[in-house]
């Protein structure tokens, strides 16, 4: 019980420093450990697939990505744009108001005070698999289609210009 | 074989569809047998349905068959199918229209063969066919109305078909308006039909109407609207001046759509419904004098003209005028046997007018002919059967179908006898003038077009005899009882005429009266032909008269209708729209619409600064939008 | 494993729901504080994250696989999102040699 709310406190944490620290390369790695906090969350909703998923493609493929692309571009405090304070202000007060209608709305829409119990079996690979593969297969299928498309379009995008014509 | 009722316009349309959509690719011999196939076929299929009829008829029953097809509009209890109506009167229409049209199919291909638009015109003319088997076979006045239109509009495209040509598009126009005019009346008669029926099927608003008095408003309303809608499609006055001008097109069109089937439209409608009239005194009045003007009005302008079609075109309108009397004064059987005579010979000399003209090279003066009964034997023999027919000399058909209107026309009144009297001389001597300024005397054309000169290809005289035959037997159809004829068609038809039968004011003529009406009509008909024979079968110069009397003038320019009309109506309506153009348009609709325009200008340029490019102000304002909304939305749950 | 589902059986769903509204609010706060474009597509991803976990408690909750089936779509278009994202970065690096997203004003009429 109380795992829950300390893991929560770390991820708040760490996801505050992810975006206040001035180096980008710390905050990647703290966005790290942020992703690796959440991935704690849903071992403990016992999702164990997507915790695997989660760890492999999250803290594995995407976050080495972006500190390749950071190391690539040698990106670090010194070149770090900053905006004005005036802008810093308003961005955090429109966030937290959004948050405060997030909030808001929880309470008006008064949901059943249910609890979340982390023992169904719905999260073991073999479960998703049966839903994945059977109810979901084109939408699977059509995503695998996603992925290539971004692949393709990633690598012609960042593929060195050849003299222009 | 009845169930097939539904291929019958279900073929030419198909026949449309492929000659319309292959009129580049597909040869031409090959679009003609297609054309030409599908309404043969439907008038194989239209022979044995009538042979149907017949035999139904025959063992005493009404001979009425309906052919339901779907459902096609139902809103709370208005309901209304999409089904045909087979009986005696539509039996007949169907033969007609296939028949005849079978035949002008063939002449076509003839008259055509050399035109660079010879797929377009066997299309048209396949959906024209197409649309008028809706007009006669609709069971409803819906369908009708579908049909009406339709054919309206292949009037209008085939008037046009040699749209290169301004003055032939604007007789074309013309066409279309003055149908408009009518047409406008035929919907105005199908909203008060709903209205005072609750139903258009006509298998119900008889029953009704036959319960209403005689006299009833109504009734009143809805006949002459109807009425208003024939003279439109019938080209009676005031609305005639359209079918002269309607000559522009083909000759073929001209013998099919103008002179044998879409123009009698509007008598067969009124033949349909005639209990609706019959229960009307002061429309059928109305529709008597009417007739009777325009035979009379139209056979004086067809005195003189000179362009072979014109003349046949006014005559066309002047027979239309026969019809109408016949309607008028309660001989629906005269009235339709005329219909079916009229198709008969009128086609026949339309199509005869045809071989002329395209022997002559295009030339439609009949100044500029004569002396044709050489070089044209078999046009010149037809025409010569067409011509008496017409003109009302027994034993051909005409002088039956005319001698029918004439001695109702008598029966209710003898000025109406004297006045059509008058129209039959009329209508004897123009068309012995055709004759005679056409076939007799000296040529009067250039040496190049006597060089010309030819018969036509079988194609096109073939029609002209199987036209010929029918012209001078169609008249046994419907011996009077007076000859000592069974008035078969008057039998046949009596089912869908039963109502008014019930009505009307039984016709009783003594045969001795009858007997002196044929004499005197026929010794006028012989004596006006001989007379005219004698005044032009001798023409040498190319000037008719040296000296145009008033009357010439006033006939050979029309009476000048059309100037009056141009007078009356167009240029008010030009002025009218000139005013409108300025005052409306200019100052009115136009500022607006700018003003509407520049709000949009301005404004855009001011709100186009928020616009700035700078993605994280973009960002923000999306933040502020998603909070806006949601709150919104919980504020108003 | 079981002694931590034991564990994790008092927390009710609104908890859920609030700790992921803040690190969504976290992830726009990023967003519009920041003018590196990474840092701002590793914030679209903090977002991105904590939409996938509410979805898989709801999952959790409900005993339904959908929501973690979603979970899963989400991540594939995460994944081609970056791809791609990063890939437009480097280009605009390439460009305009910053990585600033007000040197990306050219969006405009």
């Amino acid at each position: 019980m109380t795992a829950f709310y300390f893991v929560a406190f770390l991820s708040i944490f760490f996801a505050l420093m992810t975006i206040f620290t001035k180096n980008p390369v710390h905050s990647v790695l703290y966005l790290v450990i942020t992703f690796f906090t959440f991935t704690v969350h849903y071992i403990m909703l016992n999702a164990q697939f997507l915790a695997v998923v989660n760890f492999i493609v999250y803290m594995g493929a995407i976050m080495v990505l972006f500190l390749f692309v950071l190391m690539l571009l040698n990106l670090n405090k010194d070149t770090e744009p900053m905006k004005s304070n005036l802008v810093k202000i308003m961005g955090a007060v429109a966030g937290m108001c959004l948050l405060a209608t997030f909030l808001g709305a929880f309470r008006v829409i008064e949901l059943d005070n249910g609890f979340v119990t982390g023992n169904s079996d719905v999260g073991l690979v073999k479960n998703l698999g049966k839903v994945l593969f059977d109810e979901f297969l084109l939408p699977f299928e059509l995503s695998s289609i996603l992925l290539l498309t971004a692949m393709v379009g990633a690598i012609l995008l960042a593929k060195k210009e050849t003299k222009e014509a | 074989m009845k169930e097939l009722i539904w291929l019958i316009p279900l073929l030419p349309l198909v026949g449309f569809l492929i000659n319309g959509l292959g009129q580049k690719i597909l040869p031409k011999s090959l679009i003609g047998i297609i054309g030409s196939g599908v309404v043969l076929v439907s008038f194989l299929i239209s022979c044995v349905l009538f042979g149907e009829v017949r035999a139904w008829r025959d063992a005493g029953e009404s001979g009425a068959y309906m052919h339901q097809l779907f459902d096609w509009i139902s809103v709370g209890n208005f309901k209304l199918s999409f089904s045909f109506l087979l009986d005696p009167l539509s039996s007949l229409m169907l033969l007609i229209v296939t028949g005849i049209g079978f035949l002008i199919h063939v002449y076509s291909y003839g008259y055509m063969l050399h035109d660079e638009g010879f797929g377009k015109f066997f299309s048209y003319l396949n959906l024209f066919i197409f649309f008028m088997l809706l007009l006669v076979l609709g069971s409803n006045y819906l369908i009708m109305f579908i049909g009406w239109e339709g054919v309206g509009l292949c009037s209008y495209l085939l008037i046009g078909f040699w749209y290169k040509n301004s003055d032939y598009s604007s007789a074309a126009k013309k066409a279309f308006v003055m149908n408009r005019i009518g047409d406008l009346g035929f919907l105005i008669a199908v909203f008060a039909i709903i209205a005072t029926f609750g139903s258009l099927e006509f298998a119900e608003v008889f029953p009704k109407a036959a319960q209403f008095p005689m006299g009833d408003a109504a009734l009143l309303l809805i006949t002459l609207m109807l009425f208003v809608a024939a003279t439109g499609k019938s080209a009676q006055l005031p609305l005639f001046t359209w079918l002269p001008d309607a000559m522009a097109g083909p000759t073929p069109v001209s013998a099919l759509i103008h002179a044998a089937t879409m123009v009698t439209a509007g008598i067969y409608m009124i033949a349909r419904s005639n209990i609706l009239f019959t229960l009307s005194p002061v429309t059928m009045q109305v529709i008597t004098v009417v007739g009777i003007a325009t035979a009379l009005l139209a056979a004086f302008i067809a005195i003189t003209q000179n362009d072979i079609k014109k003349v046949l075109a006014y005559s066309t309108v002047s027979q239309l005028g026969y019809m109408f009397l016949g309607l008028g004064v309660g001989a629906f059987t005269g009235a339709f046997f005329h219909v079916l005579t009229h198709a008969f010979f009128k086609a026949l000399l339309f199509l005869g007018a045809g071989s002329v003209i395209h022997a002559m090279s295009n030339e439609q003066d009949m100044r500029m002919m004569g002396g044709l009964k050489k070089n044209l034997p078999v046009t010149y023999i037809t025409m010569l059967i067409g011509t008496v027919a017409i003109a009302g000399i027994p034993p051909l058909s005409g002088f039956f179908s005319k001698d029918e209107i004439l001695a109702h026309a008598f029966f209710a009144s003898p000025v109406f006898w004297v006045l059509g009297f008058i129209g039959a001389l009329c209508t004897a001597f123009y068309m012995f003038r055709l004759l005679s300024m056409t076939f007799f005397g000296k040529f009067r054309g250039t040496e190049e077009q006597k060089h010309h000169l030819h018969e036509s290809p079988w194609q096109m005289t073939f029609p002209l005899i199987v036209l010929a035959v029918l012209s001078a037997v169609g008249g046994l159809l419907n011996v009077p009882e007076a000859l000592g004829g069974g008035h078969w068609l008057g039998e046949f038809l009596s089912p869908v005429f039963a109502d008014t039968n019930a009505v009307a004011t039984p016709f009783h003529l003594s045969h001795s009266t009858e007997y002196i009406l044929m004499a005197v009509s026929t010794v006028g008909a012989v004596g006006m032909a001989i007379f005219a024979l004698n005044k032009y079968g001798r023409l040498t110069s190319t000037n008719e008269v040296a000296e145009p009397s008033f009357l010439y003038k006033l006939s050979y320019h029309k009476f000048y209708i059309d100037e009056l009309y141009d007078t009356l109506v167009v240029k008010p309506l030009d002025a009218l729209s000139i005013v409108f153009y300025k005052v409306f348009d200019r100052g009115g609709i136009d500022r607006l619409v700018n003003a509407v325009g520049e709000f949009f200008v301005l404004s855009g340029r001011g709100i186009r600064q928020i616009q700035n490019g700078h993605v994280g102000f973009y960002i923000f304002m999306m933040v502020i939008g998603i909070v806006a909304i949601m709150l919104y939305g919980f504020l108003h749950v | 494993m079981d002694h931590i589902i034991q564990h994790i059986q008092g927390i009710p769903l609104n908890h859920y729901l609030i700790f992921c509204s803040i690190i969504f609010a976290i992830g726009v706060v990023g967003v519009l504080i920041r003018r590196n474009v990474i840092i701002i597509m590793m914030s679209i991803e903090l977002m991105l994250n904590s939409v996938n976990l509410l979805l898989a408690a709801f999952s959790a909750y409900r005993g339904d696989a959908s929501g973690q089936v979603f979970v899963f779509f989400v991540m594939a278009l995460a994944a081609a999102e970056v791809a791609v994202g990063l890939a437009i970065v480097i280009m605009v690096y390439r460009n305009t040699k910053s990585v600033d997203l007000e040197s990306l004003s050219k969006l405009r009429w």
